[in-house]
């Protein structure tokens, strides 16, 4: 099994629609797993737009080679949380990817057997918007090594709704498990007046579980502080305990982690 | 459709025909003959196509979920306002259509006729093509790499009878790939007069769209301006604004700046206009008070000025 043969678990985060905070949750649900004494990969498949280096802070790192392969880049001193992106191997920052189909399926074929992850208890896999090249591709690939299950993450509106539906077709199709739907951008407190305004609508990601069957993870509201602290680059999770979004991811990671056990 | 084998080099690439890919391709001859190399026949057709078609616009961004399906929409609203004026919105976002729920299409299907694929219309004036027309239901979904997405937008640019037309407004799906790739490649021969390109005010949407400008620049692309959407949220009770998504590095107005491109306009977050978007209404008419609709309002504006600058100066070249 190569690489990935230490790797326990292999988690896709997926949504149909851009924007929505797969990359977001990706990185927060590496946090929280990480702060219950888990060690975690994150594979950044998204090509075009890799995110996640600038909001672990870790843009300006490379990657390099050893025996078994790349080295992924190690976020925190202990080395609990790892990350391998297309970031990585840019020259600058503001370079495009301009690249069809092909060369991007060949470089996730190499993204997953040939990074030295070394022993994870999960791995994360963030996606970009979509059911196209890139899904098909890291599903084909990643098939072998039977991963344990793919979260979808929505906003409440039925625009980002509709397109969550036909993600979980391609799941339905491609034989990848389900886990829970994640609604994200519930609600924004105004800091003001504490008011709650639903700016993108409330209800649709839970509603489409219910209409589905399939688990609903919980509600993610909207925060600016977690925007700025992605921003930053900051751990959200250890800096804002008290706010509103922390309780939610929280329940989330031992969602998961109470379905691997 | 044939299935495409997934490694395809391309029929362009120097290796068509004899990659390991290539091993059993139907067109494995064909593309190692080097006859599939040159330009593909259908640029001419698409040319031909757009004879009838005044001005193409893109709207881009390398991120996704920033609003460029709702601007795309709002812009076809808005210029279609003028009655003598014929607007087209084409989608080619394959995977993930949602211009036809934003323009309260949902469930229509496309007629052929002798001329083609018609579009389907909004008003009069203002017809619409996306692929969310041509699936059977809400949940199906469009597995597809690259080549066949290809196939449907070259289908889309030189098989949809749209008449004459003042504008075509091609809304995209986030990045830098086929898509942008096959439509900008469609339409080399029958020019584009230029992209917006949207953006929400942080950081990491703005690394995308730097991409995108590079894009833009790679492909010789003029870019007609940024939106910044989403910038500021003004609380309906309080009526004191919050920034969402923080422009921690100086938003759009910063970027716009040191890339030496022209900012069109910042748009406010309002819960109206998802809901709108929703509903499958037009917020301009909706919700005319809105300082979102004002906001609006003077990007197309401006997007109209630029098309009439350009316009009178390529008539002072002739």
């Amino acid at each position: 099994r190569g690489n990935l043969a230490r790797v326990q678990h292999i988690l896709l985060v997926l949504s149909g629609k851009g924007g929505v905070g797969k990359s977001t949750i990706s990185t927060e649900l590496a946090l929280a797993l990480r702060h219950t004494g888990k060690k975690v990969g994150i594979l950044d498949v998204d090509l075009c737009g890799p995110s996640i280096p600038r909001m672990l802070k870790v843009q300006d790192r490379d990657v390099h080679q050893c025996d078994s392969g790349w080295v992924p880049v190690f976020v925190d001193q202990d080395k609990s949380i790892s990350l391998m992106s297309i970031g990585f191997l840019l020259e600058k920052p503001d370079d495009a990817v301009v690249w069809r189909g092909p060369k991007k399926n060949a470089l996730i074929k190499q993204f997953i057997s040939d990074v030295a992850w070394g022993e994870l208890d999960f791995l994360i896999v963030d996606t970009p918007p979509g059911t196209s090249d890139e899904h098909i591709s890291t599903v084909e690939a990643l098939r072998p090594y039977k991963p344990f299950g793919a979260v979808l993450v929505t906003t409440p509106q039925a625009v980002s709704v509709g397109d969550v539906r036909r993600e979980l077709t391609f799941c339905k199709k491609t034989g990848l498990r389900v886990l829970g739907i994640i609604e994200n951008m519930s609600g924004f407190v105004c800091p003001h007046c504490l008011e709650c305004t639903n700016i993108f609508s409330k209800g649709g990601g839970e509603e489409l579980a219910k209409h589905s069957g399939v688990p609903f993870l919980g509600c993610v509201p909207l925060d600016p502080q977690l925007t700025q602290s992605l921003e930053e680059g900051r751990d959200f999770i250890q800096e804002f305990p008290k706010s509103s979004a922390f309780p939610a991811l929280a329940s989330i990671a031992q969602q998961i982690l109470d379905g691997t056990s | 459709m044939a299935e495409v084998p997934g490694d395809c080099p391309g029929t362009s690439s120097a290796q068509a025909g004899s990659a390991t890919a290539c091993q059993g391709c139907p067109n494995q001859r064909l593309c190692a003959s080097g006859a599939a190399a040159g330009p593909d026949p259908a640029i001419e057709e698409i040319k031909e196509k757009m004879k009838s078609v005044k001005h193409k616009i893109l709207v881009l961004s390398g991120k996704g979920g920033v609003g460029k399906s709702t601007f795309s929409a709002h812009l076809a609203h808005g210029l279609a306002e003028d009655e003598t004026k014929q607007i087209a919105l084409l989608d080619v976002d394959i995977c993930g259509p949602s211009i036809p729920k934003m323009m309260g299409l949902e469930g229509e299907q496309v007629h052929q006729s002798g001329s083609g694929w018609s579009p389907v219309y909004v008003e009069d004036n203002l017809g619409v093509m996306s692929v969310g027309f041509l699936l059977s239901s809400p949940d199906d979904a469009v597995i597809w790499r690259g080549p066949k997405k290809n196939g449907m937008i070259k289908q889309f640019l030189r098989d949809v009878d749209w008449g004459e037309i003042d504008y075509l407004i091609v809304d995209t799906p986030p990045g830098t790939s086929d898509e942008h790739l096959s439509i900008v490649q469609y339409l080399s021969a029958a020019h584009i007069d230029g992209a917006v390109i949207i953006t929400t005010p942080q950081e990491v949407s703005l690394q995308d769209v730097r991409k995108e400008i590079s894009f833009c620049h790679k492909v010789k692309l003029p870019i007609i301006g940024v939106v910044e959407n989403m910038s500021g949220f003004i609380c309906p009770k309080c009526k004191n604004e919050s920034q969402i998504f923080p422009p921690t590095t100086g938003g759009a107005e910063k970027m716009c700046q040191n890339l030496n491109v022209p900012l069109l306009g910042k748009v406010p977050l309002d819960p109206q206009i998802g809901k709108s978007c929703d509903k499958g209404q037009s917020f301009l008419s909706e919700v005319p008070n809105s300082p979102a609709t004002a906001s609006y309002r003077n990007i197309i504006q401006r997007i109209q000025d630029y098309f009439g600058l350009h316009h009178s100066q390529e008539e002072k070249i002739i």
